[in-house]
């Protein structure tokens, strides 16, 4: 585990003018509901505590109006919060005056918006340049920091054209660039794909986790889409009604889901694909081949149904024997458990 | 019951000197101030009155060619051009080349002071609420009240001449680039002055590099309407002894000259459309941007 890069704790967001003096009575439990009939306040973010890790992807998923856009937007204080803390590299964020926070935007975060949110009126390379330009750094240094990373993300070529002339993908990878420019060592991600259509998405995708493999950054990534978030995300938050209703990294959430609202989220995911072998690892040794603990549940029932006892091996990374895995341990994690069936226990 | 028949209102005498006093403070006030108040307005009158001196004095085929230059540059269009360009033949054909020149020298003049006071005033409103909150009332004062009413306290303090039909056409054209400076500034997404903020941008920045020049084509329908709204006024600026296309037309409507005032009228409308048009153009050429076409 690495280190922890950012750290929030008992974060409330009460949107409303009075909002502060409504903390007490939403921690004694006032619920969403009842401070928006009564008060007309509305409650965004509910005791949030995340430790995001330092280099790693952290997806923070949920569906609209669960509170992840607001969640990400405290993160560079774009929203103040009403209550709780916000740490970055064990500095606070919220204690920041004006021109530190202009600092901070400057130095240690960048951001991919959404709806790409570029400078209309600028060119490619003036917008993926925007961040060096506001910083005051040399014309040349940012038009060549700018073409490097134009290229990265394979928009060679279109440096003079303008926002308006591009398909949405490549708008975003221009969005991409821009905040990638700057060097910041965080990188926030608010639903930066989900305006793209599939395919260009797991595209963009593979563009993201293909430059993190060299650039390490501390990525919180937005999504509201499972897929997207079993893919990319080292780790995952799932946010409903502003509150984290579980964190773990993909294989947790997906062999142990916290509640019937996850376990119904979870359904409709291709299980074989996903489960890795590790999550149905039993204690004991096989002598059977041996399998990657990061294989997937559906190259493991190829190899485990040739096997003559249906049994195999699993290594870790360093090909060091870590456990064995059954056959029928792997057809047994296919069926998802019926717990969620017929009853809506949430809501 | 005879209350209730007539509206109680402030006895006639009283009427009369309350508005004798009035008038008899501003009155000496005026007289005490007018001198410093004119003096402050000079360069202003030095400007103006070298600005026409100089368009009256510059060879007419020089003029020609700067009006087919500018109308040029700023539609893109030969047609614009060359239509300009014939206009002011004609208009100087029929004898009315210096009232022109005076009355261009009068609304170009006029319509630098609303974009330099009216510019700053509208960003100021789209920044603080309340600002803009205060200002717009004012606005629908100036763009309603009787022109005559507020000719009154001008010619008083300045007398007449040029300086204060300026001031009456400056207060006047004013509004619509106050006005749509704001709007267009508060219209910017609000998307992109967010992204703005993430990069950390200051006030300042994102004044000059992000909203300003996404306001633009709503700032240029302001000049646009300002210069409309002071050719409309050049003709009551005449009255206060503005010289000009307006003077002809006051004195062809005192004496039933038909031609006289048909003419000078129709060389004010001619002169409208080639702003209008040529302002216009140039406004849609700045959002070319938008709709993805190539930019120069």
């Amino acid at each position: 585990m690495s280190k922890t890069k950012l750290k929030i704790e008992n974060l409330y967001k009460i949107f409303g003018p009075r909002g502060k003096s409504f903390i007490d009575p939403v921690k004694n439990g006032m619920s969403k509901q009842e401070l928006l009939d009564n008060h007309s306040h509305v409650l965004g973010l509910n005791n949030i505590n995340l430790d995001i890790p330092e280099q790693r992807i952290q997806v923070i998923m949920g569906l609209s109006g669960s509170g992840k856009s607001t969640l990400i937007r405290h993160i560079n204080r774009l929203i103040e919060p009403t209550a709780g803390a916000i740490t970055v590299d064990d500095e606070d964020i919220l204690s920041m005056s004006q021109l530190q926070l202009r600092e901070f935007r400057r130095k240690k975060t960048s951001m991919v918006f959404q709806k790409f949110a570029l400078l209309p009126h600028k060119t490619v390379a003036q917008n993926v340049a925007y961040g060096l330009t506001i910083q005051g750094e040399q014309e040349s240094i940012a038009k060549e920091k700018s073409h490097k990373w134009i290229e990265s993300v394979g928009l060679s070529g279109f440096e003079e054209r303008y926002p308006a002339q591009l398909s949405g993908g490549m708008q975003q990878r221009v969005g991409l660039a821009r905040a990638l420019a700057t060097d910041a060592p965080i990188l926030l991600m608010d639903e930066a794909f989900s305006a793209l259509d599939p395919l260009i998405r797991t595209d963009m995708q593979n563009i993201l986790l293909e430059l993190q493999k060299d650039l390490h950054k501390t990525i919180i990534f937005i999504t509201h889409d499972l897929d997207e978030a079993l893919r990319i995300g080292d780790n995952i938050a799932i946010l409903r009604d502003g509150k984290i209703i579980q964190k773990g990294d993909p294989q947790q959430i997906i062999m142990k889901p916290a509640d019937d609202y996850i376990s119904d989220f979870i359904k409709d995911i291709n299980r074989g694909k996903v489960i890795e072998v590790k999550s149905i690892m039993q204690k004991g040794s096989s002598k059977g081949t041996s399998l990657d603990s990061s294989c997937s549940l559906e190259d493991a029932l190829k190899v485990l149904n040739n096997e003559k006892n249906n049994e195999c091996s699993v290594v870790d990374d360093n090909g060091k024997r870590i456990g064995k895995v059954t056959l029928d341990a792997a057809i047994g994690a296919l069926f998802r458990e019926k717990a969620s069936r017929n009853k809506e226990k949430y809501k | 019951m005879d209350w209730l028949a007539e509206f109680p209102s402030l006895g006639k005498r009283d009427l009369r000197d309350l508005k004798k006093g009035i008038d008899g403070s501003f009155r000496e006030w005026s007289r005490s101030n007018g001198d410093a108040i004119e003096a402050f307005f000079d360069p202003l009158y030095f400007f103006l009155v070298w600005l026409e001196k100089l368009l009256i004095a510059t060879p007419w085929p020089i003029i020609l060619i700067i009006v087919a230059g500018l109308a040029y540059l700023g539609s893109r269009s030969w047609k614009l051009a060359l239509g300009s360009v014939v206009s002011f033949m004609l208009i100087g054909y029929f004898g009315m080349w210096k009232d022109m020149m005076a009355t261009i020298s009068l609304i170009s003049v006029s319509t630098l002071i609303c974009i330099a006071v009216g510019i700053p005033i509208g960003i100021l409103m789209s920044r603080y609420d309340r600002v803009q909150s205060a200002i717009t009332p004012i606005l629908d004062l100036m763009q309603t009240i009787p022109i005559f009413v507020y000719l009154l306290p001008v010619v008083m303090l300045l007398g007449i001449g040029r300086v204060p039909g300026l001031i009456a056409v400056c207060v006047y054209a004013i509004p619509p680039i106050i006005r749509l400076t704001n709007l267009g500034i508060r219209l910017v997404d609000k998307e992109i002055l967010e992204a703005a903020d993430a990069f950390g941008s200051s006030y300042r920045q994102k004044l000059f590099s992000v909203q300003i020049p996404l306001a633009l084509p709503n700032i240029f329908a302001g000049v646009n309407q300002t210069i409309m709204m002071a050719l409309a006024m050049v003709v009551i600026a005449s009255m206060i002894g503005v010289k000009g296309l307006g003077m002809p037309v006051l004195q062809a409507v005192q004496n039933q000259y038909l031609t006289l005032g048909l003419m000078n009228g129709l060389a004010i409308v001619a002169l409208a459309i080639i702003f209008d048009r040529v302002s216009q153009r140039y406004g849609q050429r700045l959002q070319a941007h938008r709709y993805g076409k190539e930019h120069e």
